[in-house]
């Protein structure tokens, strides 16, 4: 494919280097002549020097025979402009922004509407979320996030205390289960199959249950997982990862300090966080930590710009003890090194970026209407396959329970703008949903329209 | 230094030698030339134990490769290609002294089209098919053929880039496309129609097959060899503007063709560098032909021959329909200037340029004007667009270290008692990949009375000419070498 990168920063370098070695066509767009005579010489792209959102450099840069354009300067609004004056030249041209400002999170549909964007991407909200993830589900073996965060699917073991052992599914999802989830595969022995609801659950199964996001807590009360519920969490650095983060603890009840050393910044945080506590301050210092209470803490998570001050700072908060820790590094070179040391779990933002664009790249080389993204889910036994509706889908606006499916395939959850439903028999297909379907493996599916029978 | 992958690409280029060395073989072969095939087996037994031994000793390499490794790579690459090429010429006894075999080879690879043949037409046929064949894939560059055929993508594919820019003339090497592969395809596809067609209209005006395929690559490669000891004299004012023509044509920047199959007209027509080429050319052959008037029968004669000469001078050729060495001195003053300016650059001509001519001169105005205004902010722009102050440095540089190598050149083979014009115009001819020189190495004189020091000499001159200098400097420099 042809693709056009607009940006050489880290994500852009990065991209180049993924999608160059998978074989595709790459044409990257800087200002800055250095940085794209170095990135020419180790990677085989071709270097545009100019203004990426101008006619003249899109058009050198081959925009009207493109079939991707990723716009990710370090720019917002420049990546908007390149977006949408590359739309215009070439309409059938998919294209990608990064959108990392907190005040566009809000609007990002309706930006996505306005300028024709195939895909908007957020580093550090994938970043945020990510690491949300890990603090906020411990009892979770795994997780898949479908619908651009809508949708889940998660793993979970069942035991021999637990409430679930030897119960139908039936039984599980009308007096057991207060929301709406589905289980859509049980790894039993190391076989996966795909139950219905008569199937009994036994010890030692590990169920793939598909929810929307919004109900996994209520998932795991009803479960009655018991896990050591995180409650104070430390973060090291007020950017923006920072920002998303205790946004999102804020909202599921956790309580969270920030240290931060600019005092400007934290002025602004305590004003868009009414309910963290900001403190100016160096979070290396070790007794700016102690004195926030690190040896009581739930979690320490190190956000700052500084590789080394996160990894001094989460080596420090292993040795006094802290349950759960995890270090941001922005240099994947660095994610190597932290094998070695005890620094929790690890976040690479740029590289959650990048392999989010390389995945869509993949489902793109599938033609119209084809997957979105795959998963591999029951140790590669079953595969959750995201797809987008589009015109091209047959049955829309038909309930399922009217459809005639294959055998073993399972649609898992429809989301329709914000909005993820778990299906059943009444539910329909519209165009623009985002549609997970579960299969077990056998006869691939390419678009859509092949889960008719 | 990465020896291991220097050495697989080495094996390589020796490989794909080997495989263009065949044809020749069949050809010495199926007309019965004993001396030839003897020396065309020696010598492929020879690759093979070559190719082999690096293959053998290069095995499990990392791919790590930089701007350094590029350089040594491609003029040893070239030097490899050279000794070995060589071989035929003195296994088959044709050539007995292998000094002037190397030097009648390199003149071949870096297509300068010197020769140290008194005579051509007692040559078996496959070693003058093997001679103007070296124009052909000197012309492009192996390593372009290389980046051609080698298989796409991997890890550190981007080290490609160095090995292009090596290879290809010029002061900005760019990409046509993406991928290096695809552009070296493209140039190379180019390169094969340019050729094809090139047979096909001397094959109209009656030349023997053998004869147009030989001209054709010399013509395709800017190198100049002939098959006949009279070069293009001999053949008829038809075939002779045809030659013309398609040299004017080889020296044009390749990557104009490609604009132009991409349809971009406008681009090329605004080119500055083909503007200058395509003005010096009819300017230079007027001023020849008002001063050779009189020498001739007819006009058409007259103004044949002085745009054939100033052609193949220009392009960095070296072909010859009459001996120019008899025109009078301004004539032999403009084909001199000509020898230096060249043919433009991503051609495959020689010479400095004429993007570096045109830079030159446009820093030069801007250094006048910065004399005058010295606190005028100005820029150097080609094409509207602005050039680097790196360039522009580079290209100075490299106006340096051309001088450099000129004078010092000229001064070693002064050592060897021939005339200043002679010694001038050799290096000269050498250097810029002409080919005939001037008085004792004129168009029907040779280079063979030169002594072993001076055709070193020349021998490096056609090399650093043709690789634009700077790689085999490389190899003469102490950092290179040093363990880093």
């Amino acid at each position: 494919m042809n693709i056009i990168i607009a940006g050489n920063g880290k994500v852009g370098h990065a991209l180049a280097r993924q999608l160059s070695a998978e074989g595709h066509d790459l044409t990257i767009i800087d200002l800055d002549k250095q940085r794209l005579s170095d990135t020419v010489e180790q990677v085989d792209v071709m270097a545009v020097e100019g203004n990426c959102a101008t006619l003249p450099v899109l058009r050198q840069a081959g925009v009207e025979g493109a079939d991707l354009l990723i716009a990710a300067t370090d720019m917002d609004e420049v990546n908007l402009l390149c977006c949408l004056t590359a739309h215009n030249l070439n309409p059938k041209m998919h294209t990608i922004a990064r959108i990392r400002n907190p005040e566009y999170t809000d609007q990002i549909f309706e930006m996505r509407e306005a300028f024709a964007l195939s895909l908007t991407v957020n580093p550090e909200r994938q970043a945020a979320v990510e690491i949300e993830r890990l603090l906020k589900y411990p009892g979770f073996l795994r997780r898949d996030t479908f619908a651009k965060g809508r949708a889940e699917i998660v793993e979970v073991r069942v035991d021999g205390k637990s409430k679930l052992c030897n119960l139908s599914l039936s039984e599980i999802l009308h007096s057991i289960i207060k929301c709406k989830v589905l289980v859509c595969a049980v790894l039993r022995n190391g076989t996966a199959m795909v139950p219905n609801g008569n199937f009994v659950l036994r010890e030692g199964d590990r169920i793939f249950v598909t929810a929307p996001t919004a109900d996994l807590t209520a998932l795991l009360k009803s479960l009655g997982i018991i896990t050591r519920r995180v409650r104070r969490v430390i973060l090291c650095g007020g950017g923006r990862v920072s920002y998303y983060l205790a946004e999102l603890l804020e909202r599921d009840g956790i309580s969270v300090q920030i240290i931060e050393q600019n005092p400007q910044r934290c002025v602004e945080l305590t004003s868009l966080l009414p309910h963290a506590s900001v403190v100016q301050g160096d979070c290396s210092s070790q007794e700016q930590l102690e004195a926030e209470g690190l040896g009581s803490c739930d979690a320490l998570v190190t956000l700052t710009g500084i590789d080394e001050m996160n990894m001094i700072t989460s080596l420090y908060g292993a040795s006094r003890g802290v349950p759960q820790i995890i270090t941001k590094l922005g240099r994947m070179e660095n994610c190597l090194l932290a094998d070695s040391l005890n620094l929790g779990s690890v976040i690479c933002p740029r590289e959650l970026c990048s392999n989010s664009i390389v995945r869509y790249v993949r489902a793109m080389q599938n033609q119209a209407g084809a997957a979105v993204s795959v998963h591999t889910i029951a140790d590669g036994q079953a595969e959750a396959v995201e797809f987008q509706l589009d015109g091209s889908t047959i049955h829309c606006g038909e309930p399922l329970k009217r459809l005639n499916l294959k055998a073993n395939v399972l649609v898992a959850s429809i989301t329709h703008g914000a909005r993820t439903v778990i299906p059943n028999g009444d539910s329909v297909f519209r165009r623009g949903d985002t549609v997970v379907v579960v299969t077990n493996g056998q006869g691939v599916l390419r678009q859509f329209n092949d889960i008719f029978a | 230094m990465n020896y291991k992958m220097m050495g697989r690409f080495l094996a390589q280029i020796v490989a794909v030698e080997a495989v263009f060395l065949l044809p020749a073989l069949l050809i010495s072969l199926f007309l019965g030339e004993t001396g030839a095939v003897r020396g065309f087996l020696i010598t492929l037994a020879a690759m093979g134990v070559v190719c082999g031994g690096l293959y053998a000793s290069c095995r499990g390499a990392e791919t790590l490769f930089g701007a350094k490794e590029g350089l040594v790579c491609v003029s040893a690459g070239w030097i490899v290609l050279s000794l070995l090429g060589a071989l035929p010429f003195f296994f088959s006894r044709e050539i007995p002294r292998y000094i002037d075999a190397l030097f009648e080879i390199v003149s071949g690879f870096t297509t300068t089209g010197a020769s140290i043949l008194p005579e051509v037409e007692p040559m078996s046929r496959g070693l003058l098919y093997w001679r103007s064949f070296s124009h052909w894939l000197g012309g492009m560059g192996v390593l372009v053929f290389l980046l051609a055929v080698a298989p796409a993508g991997g890890k550190g594919s981007g080290f490609t880039m160095h090995l292009l820019r090596a290879e290809s003339p010029g002061p900005d090497v760019g990409k046509l496309v993406p991928k290096m592969r695809t552009t070296a395809l493209i140039l190379y596809l180019i390169y094969i129609v340019m050729t094809v067609l090139n047979v096909i209209f001397l094959l109209l005006g009656g030349m023997p097959l053998f004869d147009a395929v030989c001209t054709a690559f010399g013509t395709a490669g800017t190198g100049g060899f002939g098959i006949r000891n009279d070069s293009i004299a001999g053949y008829s004012p038809y075939l002779q503007n045809v030659c013309t023509v398609f040299m004017l044509l080889f020296g044009v920047n390749f990557s104009c063709y490609y604009l132009l199959l991409m349809r971009k007209f406008s681009s090329v027509f605004k080119d500055e560098e083909l503007r200058l080429y395509l003005g010096i050319f009819p300017g230079s052959a007027l001023l020849v032909a008002w001063n050779i008037r009189g020498l001739y029968g007819t006009l058409e004669e007259t103004f044949r021959h002085a745009a054939f000469q100033v052609s193949s001078i220009m392009t960095t050729t070296g072909f010859a329909t009459t001996d120019f060495d008899l025109w009078p001195p301004f004539s032999k003053a403009v084909l001199l200037m000509l020898m230096i300016v060249g043919a433009c650059a991503g051609s495959t001509g020689g010479g400095l340029k004429c993007a570096r001519v045109l830079l030159l001169f446009k820093s030069l105005r801007r250094n006048i004007r910065q004399v005058l205004h010295p606190r005028k902010v100005q820029v150097v722009r080609t094409n509207g667009r602005v050039v680097g102050e790196n360039v522009l440095d580079n290209t100075a540089a490299y106006l340096a270290a051309y001088m450099i190598i000129l004078l010092g050149s000229f001064i070693f083979l002064s050592l060897d008692g021939f005339s200043v014009e002679t010694n001038l115009s050799a290096v000269l001819a050498c250097f810029n990949n002409i080919g005939p020189g001037l008085d004792a190495v004129g168009p029907t004189c040779n280079y063979a009375a030169y002594s072993i020091g001076s055709k070193l000499v020349l021998i490096l001159d056609m090399l650093a000419g043709r690789l634009e200098i700077f790689p085999i400097l490389v190899l003469f420099s102490g950092s290179t070498w040093k363990h880093s």
